[in-house]
């Protein structure tokens, strides 16, 4: 049994860095979940599996038991996970959204160079107005969007 | 007494459940949140005096005793930095009242900030390593409501490489606490301190403990893993940006020092100069980062991974003098990242922006407000009789002691190249003409708040008084780092605190 699960966690492993090696965010992101799952079996695996017996005992039965803080801690894993994942994706359906890509090589917004377009307390002004010249690379500045309308605009109406 | 320990990090959290429901938003809110702070700093400074007094502190959760049970621990260490986190969730609290508006504070703006000073403290005083990764993903999830709301596309793109990079270094940390508990069958950190010395494949701890150095290298942006931090401080509301630069990366520096200290003792040597090299790279790389930049959030954020190099010195040297000299410098660091971060926000505020090119003539209009900077920015160089100095003398101390002469070259390079944007700040904001750009003479600059009622000026005085005391009088802290220095190079008393007499019982056997 452990070889078999050590053989998925491997295979998982290598399959989620390959997809997190992808230029694609939402590849990545599919990647960190699954890596998130290879990080749980890891604690399941190396807790130390036992076949078939409770975690919980009665006191006159002092035979077999399993090891519960193992389940314990995968348990809370996955509960932070899902907490996080869930952020993230929605946050990359956002990202998506305001800059019509989701390749990481045209997301270079935040690390451009040039004028800051700071115009009120924190928030920085709509791209396309402060910026002059820089590289045209990103896919909302070239006009091409994906939801032009709803995304866009109901993120810069609040900037 | 142990309440304490329970206390520091039940406030937070009640005070954000507080903050978050009671009726009304943001003046209330807001004050709920300076109240919540200043009772937590209280409980922090209670808390350090217990700790100094009659040595570790410990609090078993639920009854259940050490090596079964979670425990929380305040060694010299963790209550020293509990101290400084509380000075520093106070004065972002005070900071954030004018500076974010009402309208995004409205998404939960101050129960986040005490759920992310919820993390942290608790990151500081837990003593079980698998609570540890939850508090940091207590602070990580209330780092990412804090830094998203209300933001545009710069924001959203910054948020995205923030987060998804400190998601890796979550699995990656997850990852090497489920192998520490396969080799040990604990994670109680007092436990594994001597259980691990005990396990047969000894270089099996040594992956594990290479891979926390990773974990931990990613969340304190430690040279080659901080990519994350430039490409997302910068886009960031001003007291979020001080709030994580002060605090967050350092988390990442204290769960190193622990676990380095602690738990992974045996295979020393290549810990430690893979931790020097690493901290020397770092500190070179980010202060060469702050040089090539013009906007001066950016300019400071490359100073914050400059900084986590000094602070990993101590660690890399492993010499008591080196390790308080580190601890002195953390803390140091932590509060005048604050105040540099709040100060720029005002800079901003009265130029019109944050780029260098745009800014000018401040010294002329704001004399004593550029004296303010001026204090601070001396300070992170370490220009006598500043905090900076006795936290640099103290490491070229270390360094000298040492005897590694090229450890004190980097060092001294480094504190000189720091000079350099701090100084081209100064001189482009605040001494040179303000700029007219031509063309745009007419362009909108944002309307001047008036500094006389502004929230954000009360901690920009408070810390810079903080850090000038520090300055005059660094004898108490110097000697508390020095205590810190002392828990963590010997551990004794810290797993004796914990375990209680049980310390000294043989391995039971694995899970």
């Amino acid at each position: 049994m452990e070889i078999v699960l050590g053989v998925l966690v491997g295979v998982l492993m290598a399959a989620s860095v390959w997809m997190m090696l992808s230029r694609d965010l939402v590849k990545f992101l599919f990647g960190l979940i699954l890596i998130g799952n290879v990080a749980n079996l890891v604690i399941f695996l190396a807790g130390g599996l036992t076949l078939g017996a409770p975690p919980l005992i009665g006191e006159a039965d002092a035979g077999g038991y399993a090891n519960a803080l193992p389940q314990a801690l995968v348990l809370t894993a996955i509960v932070i996970g899902f907490a996080l994942v869930s952020f993230t994706l929605i946050l990359a359906m956002r990202a998506w959204q305001a800059l019509g890509t989701t390749n990481v090589d045209e997301m270079v917004i935040a690390e451009r160079r040039g004028p800051d377009g700071w115009v009120d307390g924190d928030r920085l002004a709509p791209l396309a107005d402060t910026r002059s010249g820089g590289d045209q690379s990103s896919v909302a500045e070239t006009g091409v969007h994906p939801f032009p309308a709803d995304g866009t605009a109901s993120v810069e109406a609040r900037s | 007494m142990s309440a304490l320990l329970v206390l520091c990090v039940l406030i937070p959290i009640v005070t954000a459940a507080l903050a978050f429901l009671w009726p009304g938003t943001r003046p209330v809110s807001a004050r709920i949140s300076v109240a919540g702070m200043l009772a937590l700093l209280a409980a922090a400074l209670l808390l350090l005096r217990e700790v100094m007094a009659n040595g570790v502190l410990v609090a078993h959760m639920g009854g259940w005793d050490a090596p079964m049970g979670i425990t929380l621990v305040a060694d010299p260490l963790g209550a020293l930095l509990v101290v400084v986190a509380a000075v520093v969730g106070l004065a972002v609290s005070i900071h954030a009242i004018d500076d974010i508006p009402d309208d995004v504070a409205a998404n939960g703006f101050d129960s986040f900030l005490h759920l992310l000073i919820a993390g942290v403290v608790g990151a500081f005083l837990t003593g079980d390593i698998f609570n540890l990764y939850v508090w940091f993903e207590v602070m990580l999830i209330s780092s990412f409501a804090l830094m998203v709301p209300g933001g545009d596309r710069v924001r959203l793109d910054g948020a995205v490489k923030y987060i998804v990079l400190n998601l890796v270094s979550t699995v990656v940390l997850l990852t090497s606490i489920g192998l520490l508990y396969g080799l040990t069958g604990t994670l109680n950190m007092a436990d594994l301190a001597g259980k691990l010395p005990l396990v047969a494949n000894q270089g099996l701890v040594t992956v594990v403990s290479v891979l926390f150095l990773v974990a931990f290298g990613i969340k304190a942006a430690v040279f080659p893993l901080y990519f994350w931090l430039p490409a997302s401080y910068h886009t960031l509301p001003i007291s979020v940006s001080a709030l994580f630069a002060a605090l967050m990366t350092k988390v990442g520096v204290y769960a190193a020092l622990r676990t380095f200290t602690l738990l992974f003792t045996g295979d020393e040597e290549l810990i430690r100069n893979v931790v020097l090299a690493a901290a020397l790279a770092t500190m070179i790389v980010g202060v060469l980062g702050a040089m090539t930049h013009t906007d001066m959030r950016r300019i400071l954020a490359y100073h914050v991974i400059s900084s986590i190099g000094f602070m990993l010195l101590g660690l890399g040297l492993g010499s008591a003098l080196a390790m308080s000299a580190s601890i002195f410098y953390m803390v140091h660091g932590i509060l005048v990242k604050a105040l540099l971060f709040m100060l720029i926000g005002l800079v901003a505020s009265a130029g019109g922006s944050f780029e260098l090119g745009r800014l000018g003539g401040l010294y002329r209009t704001r004399p004593g407000f550029s004296m303010l900077f001026l204090l601070a920015a001396l300070a992170l160089v370490g220009i006598p009789p500043l905090s900076g100095f006795w936290a640099k003398l103290a490491l070229v101390e270390a360094g000298i002691d040492s005897g590694a002469g090229w450890v004190l070259a980097i060092l001294l390079l480094t504190s000189l190249l720091t000079f350099v944007p701090m100084i081209r700040i100064w001189s482009e904001a605040f001494w040179k003409d303000a700029p007219v750009e031509p063309g745009q003479e007419d362009i909108a600059r944002p309307p001047t708040r008036g500094p006389e009622r502004d929230s954000r000026l009360i901690p920009v005085i408070g810390l810079s008084l903080l850090l000038l005391a520090i300055g005059l009088q660094p004898g108490p802290l110097l000697a508390l780092a020095d205590s810190a220095a002392a828990g963590l190079l010997d551990p004794s008393r810290y797993i004796d605190g914990v375990l209680g007499a049980a310390g000294d019982q043989p391995v039971t056997g694995q899970p």
